[in-house]
């Protein structure tokens, strides 16, 4: 094999190896579960990606849920607008899938834009002013689709092929972790750390901190879209009301639950917290009663999360354990 | 390279306001390359107001800032960072929760071509890059002795070896000029000498212009070339250490505040009224 092409195949093994294995999943699942585990997905996306924002580089986004928004209507206005078409030469199923892709893309490239318009202003500041301006953004969105008639208005668009299933929602998932980890182990992910660390050091050490918080604001809210998408697709309706500051908060409980920075620690988190609330259905009116009390005795007991800033396999005896600094996966 | 003379980093009549407070008031400075100046005065005198401004961390209110001759007055700190202004600051501030090789690290971020998208698609500039850094920030780490601490967080570190580490960090960004806030601050006489050294090492090794500031007046005294003195914003002398010691302003600044500790007692003597 040439050196080029296990250069390619590094980059992309982690795609090819979950490929297969989502398809067998896929056929195994029974529909609930299948359900709950693009759920689960859906939540890691979210949790992952606003980790890279809140937990790399240590600002703090409240609204996780607007982009979310963002991403879903773009991507509900291609899919109901070429419900009807086929891609010439392609068989319905394949057609499905470019159209979807298509979607995906576009989803997450308006969810990104947005990230632009919001952070550039906002991230010149320091300290508190990105946790005001996301609350305020994500109220803004939320007002303006329930006065967009293109939109739906409160009652949103329903109708959405279910295009989403246990591939997508997992290739999701390894995009988004794939991401996050290259990130952090790379001189970028280090230039966010640093600015978590002392933002006033790390420029003074030639991190242009504005330009990478921008950046990294900019990435989270793309997949933050794609969460959206995912979502929107596999329960076919889209409405104001799924993207509320409430379902913001519930992704920084992830976040702040798994350990800031962890990534393995808001992938654990966010599966939890989904089942928790999942199994919770029984419980009735009580579900959030519970659903507090669980966050408060997770919080007294391990109160910087689950993970801290660890992985999960720091937590692995020592013969286990990677290299401090191997290389990228 | 600048050939040694060549001045690197200029100040000229830089005044520093702070709505009606002036901390710095026509402070010049003139650092070439191959120079070890120093910069005292008393407590509240400007010193870490001139740094700042040199470093852009203060927009100056009047005067210029060139570094190589480039006017830089107004340019965030980063952008000063990469022209080759590099500094420590007077309470430690590095990246705590990160291993000594990570803060490093960091600094060799500096001057990088590769992008998010290499580093997604792990492409072999990234590699590169990536071994590069490795290989440097190693270097930086040796040069200031701390190896063995490569791997240990920087906020485990000792004091004296915290500092040594702040400057490894200054050093990694490649600087033409370093500034170091009082390096010696919180060490014992013998450490403090010890650091002395190292930093004229350092300054014959990278070719460097280097501004200090410090306390210790018989230490800087006893390395640099030339001090400057400030005291309430205002450049009360500026010379060779012995013409400084002399000089009855700066004896009256240190006195005044009851701050003397120049330790020769004959000087204090000679310039007591």
């Amino acid at each position: 094999m040439t050196g080029r092409a296990r250069l390619v195949l590094r980059s992309v093994a982690p795609f090819l190896v979950a490929l297969p294995l989502l398809g067998l999943l896929q056929g195994a699942l029974p529909s609930y579960y299948s359900f709950v585990f693009i759920n689960i997905a859906v939540n890691v996306i979210l949790a992952v990606s606003l980790n890279v924002v809140n937990g790399f580089t240590g600002q703090f986004s409240i609204g996780h849920a607007a982009f979310m928004a963002v991403g879903a209507y773009t991507a509900a206005l291609v899919t109901t607008g070429m419900e009807t078409f086929q891609v010439a030469g392609l068989p319905l199923g394949a057609s499905d899938a470019v159209i979807f892709f298509v979607a995906l893309v576009a989803g997450m490239a308006m969810a990104s834009l947005a990230g632009l318009m919001v952070g550039t202003p906002s991230l010149r500041l320091r300290g508190d002013y990105l946790a005001i301006v996301t609350l305020g953004f994500g109220e803004i969105i939320r007002v303006v689709i329930e006065n967009t008639r293109v939109l739906g208005q409160a009652t949103g668009i329903s109708g959405l092929p279910a295009y989403t299933n246990v591939v997508w929602a997992g290739m999701g998932v390894v995009a988004t972790v794939v991401m996050a980890r290259r990130l952090l182990l790379s001189t970028q992910g280090r230039a966010l750390l640093a600015i978590r660390e002392d933002e006033v050091a790390a420029e003074a050490m030639g991190v242009d901190t504005v330009g990478w918080k921008v950046r990294a604001f900019v990435i989270s809210a793309a997949f933050a879209g794609l969460a959206g998408v995912l979502l929107v697709h596999k329960i076919q309706l889209v409405t104001p009301r799924m993207f509320t500051f409430v379902k913001s908060m519930e992704v920084v409980v992830m976040v702040v639950l798994g350990g800031m920075g962890s990534i393995t620690g808001s992938i654990v988190a966010a599966t939890l917290l989904t089942v928790a609330l999942e199994s919770l259905q029984a419980a009735d009116q009580y579900r959030m009663v519970l659903f507090s009390m669980l966050l408060i005795v997770l919080m007294l007991t391990r109160p910087s999360g689950l993970f801290g800033t660890r992985e999960i396999w720091d937590a692995a005896p020592r013969w286990l354990r990677r290299r401090p600094d191997g290389d990228a996966t | 390279m600048n050939a040694p003379g060549t001045p690197v980093l200029e100040a000229r009549g830089v005044v520093m306001r702070f709505g009606g407070l002036t901390a710095l008031t026509g402070f010049d400075l003139s650092l070439r390359t191959g120079e070890l100046v120093g910069l005292i005065g008393p407590n509240g005198a400007g010193k870490t107001t001139a740094f700042n401004a040199l470093t852009g961390v203060y927009a100056p209110s009047e005067g210029e800032v060139t570094v190589s001759g480039r006017r830089v007055n107004g340019l965030r700190p980063h952008q000063i960072c990469e022209l080759g202004v590099a500094r420590t600051f007077q309470n430690v501030r590095l990246f705590k929760e990160l291993t000594a090789f990570d803060n490093v690290r960091i600094a060799c971020h500096a001057g990088s071509r590769s992008g998010f998208t290499s580093a997604w698609m792990l492409t072999p500039t990234h590699d590169a890059e990536e071994e590069r850094i490795r290989q440097r920030a190693g270097d930086f780490l040796a040069v200031m002795e701390l190896s063995h601490r490569r791997d240990e967080l920087a906020r485990n570190l000792p004091y004296g070896e915290q500092r040594r580490l702040e400057i490894a960090r200054a050093l990694a960004t490649g600087p033409r000029v370093l500034c170091l806030d009082e390096p010696a601050a919180g060490m014992n006489a013998s450490e403090k000498v010890a650091l002395m050294e190292l930093i004229r090492r350092i300054r014959d090794q990278f070719a460097l212009a280097i501004l200090v500031i410090e306390h210790d007046m018989r230490l800087v005294m006893g390395v640099s070339e030339r001090v400057l003195v400030l005291d309430h914003g205002v450049t009360i002398a500026h010379g060779r250490p012995e013409e400084v010691r002399r000089d009855p302003k700066v004896i009256e600044a240190y006195l005044g505040d009851g701050k003397l500790r120049l330790r020769p007692p004959r000087v204090a003597e000679e310039g007591a009224p």
